[in-house]
């Protein structure tokens, strides 16, 4: 059961509400900043901002690893490739400053293509060697960023681009304070919505795909890879869609991310930024929407949570005992221990999960059942 | 005579260094059941897989008049062979439904694939009342069953099944071969590869025997289930 029974007499009540239940759900998310803003501080819309690029990361991630079922351990390329690209056409650097509705376009696109280049020797390749070879080139990208500096400075090395355009229209941009009811409030409230409806159309898309007719190829390449081809399904080209689209999603989420900050460099595109994307989705439950969702939340706003200790150690015992940073990885390998004992399928699970996990535990019964009958 | 559908001629098969199929021709003529028999090893599966393009085979591969050679898995499914692999090859973690439903990925019309699964939950009880439960939970010959029913599912002119008996109880064995039968009295046409001597040549009109890559006999079932050779060899006499 995804809902836990206490809740689902509340469920039940906005299920028979639609309506109301989407527009209060429309008037929250409005609202969202202010709240956080009001109550916890300005910081946290930042926070709040970060979860939304990272949803729509884990949302292209559940493409390629939740939909088509390629373990991909090197996503953060796209994102950075996305990045860059903006960073590129949009700063001082090159002293390109074309605007947002080009740019964005053309990173992604640019990261969808380096998906396919990724998929393409890859595959023949399943499972733990496709991450080895998808890692590799997580890595190669980070690297390159970090060295093209000569002999031509692309990506000025690990000093990164500076000075990025923030996104803007006409004379409006995103990058400055805006006054409202009388008060002056940080961009990253106007960045919230804009990351919002990114969010909302990712999901959509995701949807649609999910329910389409390559959603169902990439089911069948994902169960059984010949079966699937003797179905009719054209392998190749199912696979490496689930390249593109994914490394799409991650670029466009890049080119914001590069806006967004203003300032971009190797190290926001690491190893560890790849596996945080997967372990969201693992976390909320791969292949199901929802499950990516609260995964993203979780795993980006209970790190930002644990600062707080630190405060609290030094109010508590005039000095930090335990840095919150170490902790935030003891928690994390709890989280996914816990979450493998007690809810192996993630925390919101995907239909299909749920039901092989249910089916695993019905096999058991029945076998020991049997036994029993063998027994007596 | 029936025309023609499928010509063999020449087919070799090889895994790098390793000759699988050495050469070797055959014939399926529209609306017949032919059987391929040979012991473990003898290259039936692999004649299969290179019929399909799984793996990629020398030789002439002809279909209803067009030459099949290189092309893809998929594009040769569109030609009309369909194949129950060896071992099954059911999608796991699907439903039954949903596994039928893939078998007709390349078709468009809703109103005959949703006739077509009907049909198919009319001639396997069993997979209509599992039609919810995952696949992977259903017995071994359930699995068969849904195999054979999933490759129906794209209307074949052709269907290759890869030992569809094997690992299975008597009685489902018996279930199975019922089913191929009433499959071939529609008129499909089929090629049928075995271990079970002895169960493929009553099904089959023709037969072909294999070993070590090579065709060592072939002839008429009722002949060749007459034939010394044969029966010391693959049916324990």
């Amino acid at each position: 059961m995804s809902i836990p029974r206490r809740f689902s007499s509340v469920h039940a009540w906005f299920q028979a509400r639609p309506t109301f239940a989407l527009v209060m759900l429309a008037i929250s998310l409005m609202a969202l900043p202010f709240l956080v803003g009001g109550g916890l501080g300005n910081s946290w819309v930042r926070v709040l901002d970060f979860v939304l690029l990272y949803m729509l990361m884990a949302l292209g991630l559940n493409i390629v690893v939740g939909y088509a079922g390629l373990l991909d351990l090197g996503y953060i390329a796209f994102y950075a490739i996305g990045a860059y690209v903006y960073a590129w056409l949009a700063s001082p650097h090159f002293g390109l400053h074309l605007p947002f509705w080009m740019v964005l376009p053309i990173g992604a696109a640019i990261a969808g293509v380096f998906g396919v280049l990724l998929g393409a020797p890859t595959l023949r390749l399943r499972g733990d060697y496709l991450a080895i070879v998808t890692l590799g080139f997580g890595e190669i990208i980070r690297i390159f960023m970090n060295n093209l500096n000569a002999p031509f400075n692309l990506t000025n090395g690990p000093q990164g681009i500076n000075l990025i355009d923030p996104i803007g229209i006409g004379g409006f941009s995103f990058g400055k304070p805006f006054v409202l009811f009388g008060q002056t409030w940080p961009p990253t409230y106007l960045y919230y919505y804009l990351f919002l409806a990114f969010t909302l159309l990712f999901i959509v898309i995701a949807m649609r795909l999910q329910d389409s007719r390559v959603g169902r190829a990439w089911a069948a390449v994902r169960e059984d890879e010949v079966a699937a081809a003797a179905m009719g399904i054209n392998t190749r080209n199912v696979k490496l869609l689930a390249f593109a689209m994914g490394a799409t999603f991650g670029g466009l989420a890049g080119g914001l991310f590069s806006a967004f900050q203003g300032f971009i460099s190797p190290e926001s595109f690491t190893l560890w930024e790849s596996i945080l994307v997967l372990c969201m989705i693992v976390l909320g439950g791969m292949g199901n929407i929802p499950g990516v969702i609260l995964g993203a939340i979780l795993l980006t706003v209970i790190p930002e949570a644990l600062r707080y200790l630190g405060d609290m150690q030094r109010a508590a015992f005039g000095q930090v005992i335990v840095d919150p940073a170490d902790l935030r990885m003891l928690l994390f390998g709890f989280a996914l221990v816990a979450m493998m004992l007690f809810r192996p399928a993630g925390l919101l699970p995907s239909r299909v999960r749920k039901r092989e996990f249910a089916a695993r535990d019905g096999a058991r019964e029945q076998e020991q059942s049997d036994l029993y009958d063998a027994r007596a | 005579m029936a025309m023609t559908l499928l010509r063999v001629q020449g087919l070799c098969v090889a895994y790098g260094g390793i000759q699988a199929v050495r050469g070797i021709d055959f014939e399926v003529a529209e609306g017949e059941l032919v059987c391929l028999i040979g012991a473990n090893g003898a290259g039936k599966s692999s004649t299969l897989k290179g019929l399909m393009g799984l793996v990629r085979p020398q030789g002439e591969i002809w279909f209803a008049g067009e030459r099949l050679h290189r092309l893809a898995t998929h594009a040769i499914v569109a030609r009309g062979l369909a194949m129950v692999p060896e071992g099954r090859g059911i999608f796991g973690r699907l439903t039954v439904a949903e596994n039928l439903e893939m078998g007709a990925y390349l078709r468009r019309d809703r109103d005959g694939i949703r006739a077509d699964i009907a049909r198919a939950y009319d001639l396997f009880e069993r997979l209509a009342e599992r039609r919810g439960q995952l696949a992977g939970t259903l017995s071994g010959g359930e699995q068969q069953m849904l195999a054979i029913a999933r490759a129906m599912m794209g209307r074949p002119r052709l269907l290759l099944l890869d030992e569809p008996s094997m690992g299975l109880a008597p009685l489902m064995v018996q279930k199975i071969h019922q089913t191929i039968a009433s499959i071939a009295s529609e008129g499909v046409t089929i090629l049928l590869v075995e271990q079970n001597a002895h169960m493929a040549l009553a099904l089959s009109h023709r037969a072909y025997v294999m070993e070590s890559g090579v065709m060592t006999l072939s002839g008429a079932a009722a002949e060749l289930r007459g034939n010394a050779d044969l029966r010391a060899a693959y049916l324990g006499e």
